[in-house]
């Protein structure tokens, strides 16, 4: 085992941003809008250098692909504690196109590359929502998968995760290598201190290109409109449980 | 006259000015104990009985070097723009690349870890919150990066403290008392073994610096401390005595920054003086000791104490700086720290700006959303160009400081005096327009305010720092004024001085333009700020120097007039800070430069009205009539023990 483990971080708006649609209905507001790292890749990086702390695994690798300023989301990767970066550089229509089908093959694609044993990410972005990408690259793979993992536990050739399901926790064993996906509960990711920041800057990032793994990220999805969410409309008052009654059946509720 | 210390200690500091006859040069000042200016800083080298003869000496070390300063030559009715124009820009590609980083995780730290309501309330930063900023970075942060810091610049440091004032002025004044003053002295004055010593655990937090000035009976007039340091037999090391009090991070430190007297055999004449010198001092020496927080009215989050230093033995190796150069090294550290404060109120007057601006957009009375209202839109707008100006004077310093500058301490305690009363104004006029909820804790403001009043105060009044910029401008045009006075006597010889100055007077006299101009330099849309900045430094001018021809070396004792030539040089140098900012941003075509030109040409013209009305007061006689009220109505009522008019109802 090369006890290599492939991160991926996706830079999206920050969380505390309001946002707002492109008047043209084309997308949302990206120029000049406060971004950050995913929360859930946030958790992902920080399981990954808890594992490597307990000498679990050796190396950190922290992927992102996206335009130029992807390099600052692996920056504070490598501030939290990766060991290196890999910069993907997608830009223009091919970043605005660019779904977890693309990424995904790009991760498969890196993961062969890179001889990593396993691969951990955030169950989804906060941007898009899809929860596809860590789907998608353990088929890729062909790979046994662990997602909405809240506890992951090496185990000689064996990860035990518990999952976090409708209900309950789920407990599973599933063989090495494989793709996991962080669950909010997994870990409470570390702050990148500004000490790390700077010990980062000598960490280096690799820049390559999809064409570079021999993976085409043409999308075959088209967006054809982007809306904000309806105006809640508003209320009215009732004056008593007869008048409610009356007014929830003729909406069809009851 | 003589102005014997105008100076400032760390936590507190209030204003002694003492006064001493004796026959002196036609402008006094020049002999004045004023500490910043290094002819000044020279006088207070000399032990406190200085006479008329070192006076006199002194005077001769005090040749006038042409000053580069923004802020020194307005006084001189003469525009100096090297350090004003353009807005400095110091980061290189590197520097703003790695601000750019810290910038996120320090604000995220703020905005989810440190919890101000807390801290306020239990009256000390929280355990975890305090281990969480030692893990940050944020004890060591212009300490160098081989000495375990982060190596920051002025500007970088301006940044980062800009965040920190935003959320909590209590954390701010635990981090500023520990590297802004604590052991600022060792970064600026220390040897390469003492840098070595201590940097590297008072970067990473493990130990905490306080600076230690201030006495019971020694506040503003620093030179008077009665803390002594006196060297044993052997040479070995110094026996420190004395308390100190309101000493910030007092109950916490390892490290301190104290100032002592120590007795010195005067080189020339060989009598025993005594001098103040910069100790580092460890609490491990043994004989240091505490007493109990102070119970404040604000930043109760930092630690406030008495510091209490009983036969502690100082090895000599600990002196920082020079034996009998504590009071420069004391200085120093004050004026090296000043911008850090205008940038951090900067960021404190942001965030309350957004709480009151967002309240002003949502609550609606009368029908309407309060913002629509003149008197709302009044108070908002007053807000923006209160900040504006603050955050231009913090990034000017700092860039001034970081190209090198060494002459800024006027600017430098304008920037502290702006920057506390902006900040003052902004959150008061926030709680009001948020009108009973501003004033409910919930809001976050009645904090912020409580936090703010200690600003005025502290590391100089600002009444002690107006005389000081005063006094200090009035120095160095004084010593123009001298070099004509000269040149008068032999005016074959200087007649190129002489018709130059005559021919700028005669102008001057019949309204005729000075050739003084900032054209060229002030972005051309901005070019009726530029004219009416110019026309306000050519009137100061005018008025410091009939000030010194009528007051000569009295001048020090006029503070009803140094406090309004204060006023002004505060006004003409906020102005062109901005004037500076926004032509920036006018050529570099920001999206915002409008807005800027906006705030830009009304700070100018209320400014320029306020300098025009303060030069009439000076000017006028009935000035002199109002200046003698004043002082007689404070008179009687100290004679009184308050109030002096019997009550209203008669009993």
């Amino acid at each position: 085992m090369s006890g290599r483990v492939l991160v991926g971080v996706k830079r999206v708006i920050d969380y505390a941003v309001k946002i707002r649609v492109k008047p043209d209905n084309s997308g949302v507001v990206t120029d000049g809008v406060k971004h950050s790292m995913n929360p859930f890749c946030e958790i992902a990086v920080e399981e990954a250098v808890k594992l490597k702390e307990k000498k679990l695994i050796k190396e950190v690798v922290a992927v992102s692909c996206g335009p130029q300023q992807a390099q600052e989301t692996i920056r504070t990767a490598l501030a939290m504690g990766a060991d290196r970066g890999i910069h993907v550089e997608v830009t223009g229509k091919d970043y605005e196109a660019l779904g977890p089908l693309q990424v995904s093959k790009i991760l498969a694609a890196l993961v062969k590359k890179e001889d990593a044993q396993l691969v951990i990410l955030g169950k989804q972005a906060i941007d898009d929502d899809c929860n596809q990408t860590g789907q998608m690259t353990a088929a890729l793979l062909d790979w046994p998968q662990g997602t909405f993992a809240s506890e992951v536990s090496l185990e000689g050739d064996k990860v035990k995760v518990i999952r976090e399901i409708d209900g309950g926790l789920e407990t599973i064993k599933i063989n090495t290598p494989a793709v996991l996906t962080a669950d909010l509960r997994l870990n409470t990711p570390r702050y990148a201190t500004l000490p790390n920041i700077m010990k980062a800057k000598k960490k280096k990032i690799a820049n390559m290109k999809p064409a570079d793994l021999g993976v085409d990220v043409t999308s075959r999805l088209e967006v054809l409109r982007v809306d904000e969410p309806p105006q809640r409309q508003a209320g009215v008052k009732v004056e008593t449980v007869e008048d409610l009654v009356a007014k929830l059946k003729e909406a069809g509720r009851i | 006259m003589l102005l014997r210390k105008v100076s400032q200690s760390s936590a507190l500091c209030g204003a002694i000015l003492r006064g001493q006859r004796h026959a002196g040069a036609v402008v006094a000042v020049q002999n004045s104990r004023l500490y910043a200016s290094q002819a000044a800083e020279a006088v207070l080298e000399k032990p406190a009985a200085v006479g008329t003869d070192a006076a006199s000496k002194v005077e001769k070390k005090t040749v006038a070097v042409e000053s580069k300063s923004f802020a020194v030559n307005i006084f001189k009715g003469q525009i100096m723009t090297p350090q004003v124009f353009p807005f400095p820009s110091v980061l290189n590609q590197d520097q703003e690349q790695f601000l750019r980083e810290l910038v996120g995780p320090v604000s995220k730290f703020f905005e989810e870890v440190n919890d101000p309501a807390k801290n306020d309330a239990l009256e000390k930063v929280e355990d975890h919150t305090m281990q969480g900023l030692k893990e940050m970075g944020a004890f060591g942060l212009q300490v160098p990066a081989d000495l375990s810091g982060l190596g920051l610049s002025n500007t970088q440091y301006a940044r980062l403290v800009e965040i920190v004032g935003g959320h909590d002025l209590g954390v701010g004044i635990t981090l500023g008392a520990h590297q802004s003053i604590g052991f600022k002295g060792i970064l600026l004055f220390g040897n390469q073994a003492q840098k070595e010593k201590y940097l590297p655990k008072l970067a990473t937090g493990e130990h905490i610096a306080a600076f230690s000035l201030t006495e019971p009976a020694s506040g503003s007039d620093a030179a008077s401390i009665r803390t002594t340091a006196v060297l044993s037999p052997c040479g070995k090391y110094y026996a420190l005595n004395g308390s100190k009090i309101w000493i910030s991070n007092g109950g916490l430190a390892e490290i301190f920054t104290v100032f002592a007297k120590t007795p010195m055999k005067d080189p020339k004449t060989g009598e025993m003086k005594d001098k103040i010198t910069a100790f580092i001092v460890e609490r491990s020496f043994g004989g240091v000791t505490h007493g109990p927080p102070e119970k404040k009215m604000g930043i109760k989050a930092s630690n406030t104490a008495e510091v209490y230093f009983d036969n502690v033995r100082v090895p000599a190796e600990c002196v920082l700086g020079e034996v009998g150069g504590g009071f420069k090294v004391a200085m120093n550290i004050l004026n090296n720290g000043r911008f850090g404060m205008a940038a951090a109120l900067s960021g404190t007057m942001k965030g309350a700006i957004a709480k009151a601006v967002d309240h002003a957009a949502n609550r609606t009375q009368f029908g309407n959303k309060i913002h629509n209202y003149g008197v709302i839109q009044e108070k908002i707008a007053r807000m923006a160009l209160l900040q504006y100006v603050t955050e231009s004077m913090a990034y000017m310093i700092s860039g001034n400081m970081d190209s090198g500058a060494t002459e800024f301490q006027i600017e430098a305690a304008i920037s502290k005096i702006f920057a506390s009363e902006a900040a003052w104004n902004v959150t008061d006029e926030c709680i009001q327009v948020m009108g009973g909820m501003g004033f409910m804790k919930d809001a976050g403001l009645e904090r912020v305010m409580r936090d703010l009043r200690i600003f005025r105060i502290f590391e100089g009044t600002n009444d002690i720092l107006r005389l000081f910029v005063a006094l200090n401008g009035f120095q160095n045009a004084g010593n123009q004024l001298r070099s004509l006075q000269k040149a008068l006597k032999n005016p074959l010889g200087n007649a190129g001085v002489l018709a130059g100055e005559i021919s700028k007077r005669a102008k001057r006299k019949v309204g005729l333009s000075t050739g003084l101009t900032l054209q060229g330099v002030v972005h051309p849309e901005l070019a009726q700020s530029g004219e009416m900045t110019v026309k306000a430094i050519e009137q100061f001018g005018e008025v410091i120097e009939e000030l010194l021809v009528k007051h000569g070396k009295k001048i020090i004792d006029e503070q009803f007039v140094l406090k309004r030539v204060a006023d002004c040089a505060i006004d003409i140098y906020a102005m062109v800070v901005v004037l500076s900012r926004a032509s920036r941003s006018l050529s570099q075509g920001h999206a915002a430069a409008q807005h800027e030109k906006m705030l830009c040409e009304t700070w100018c013209l209320e400014a320029y009205e306020r300098v025009l009305r303060d030069i009439k007061t000076l000017r006028s006689s009935e000035s002199r009539q109002l200046f003698k009220n004043l002082r007689a109505i404070s008179t009687a009522m100290v004679e009184n023990g308050g109030v002096v008019a019997p009550h209203a109802l008669g009993f």
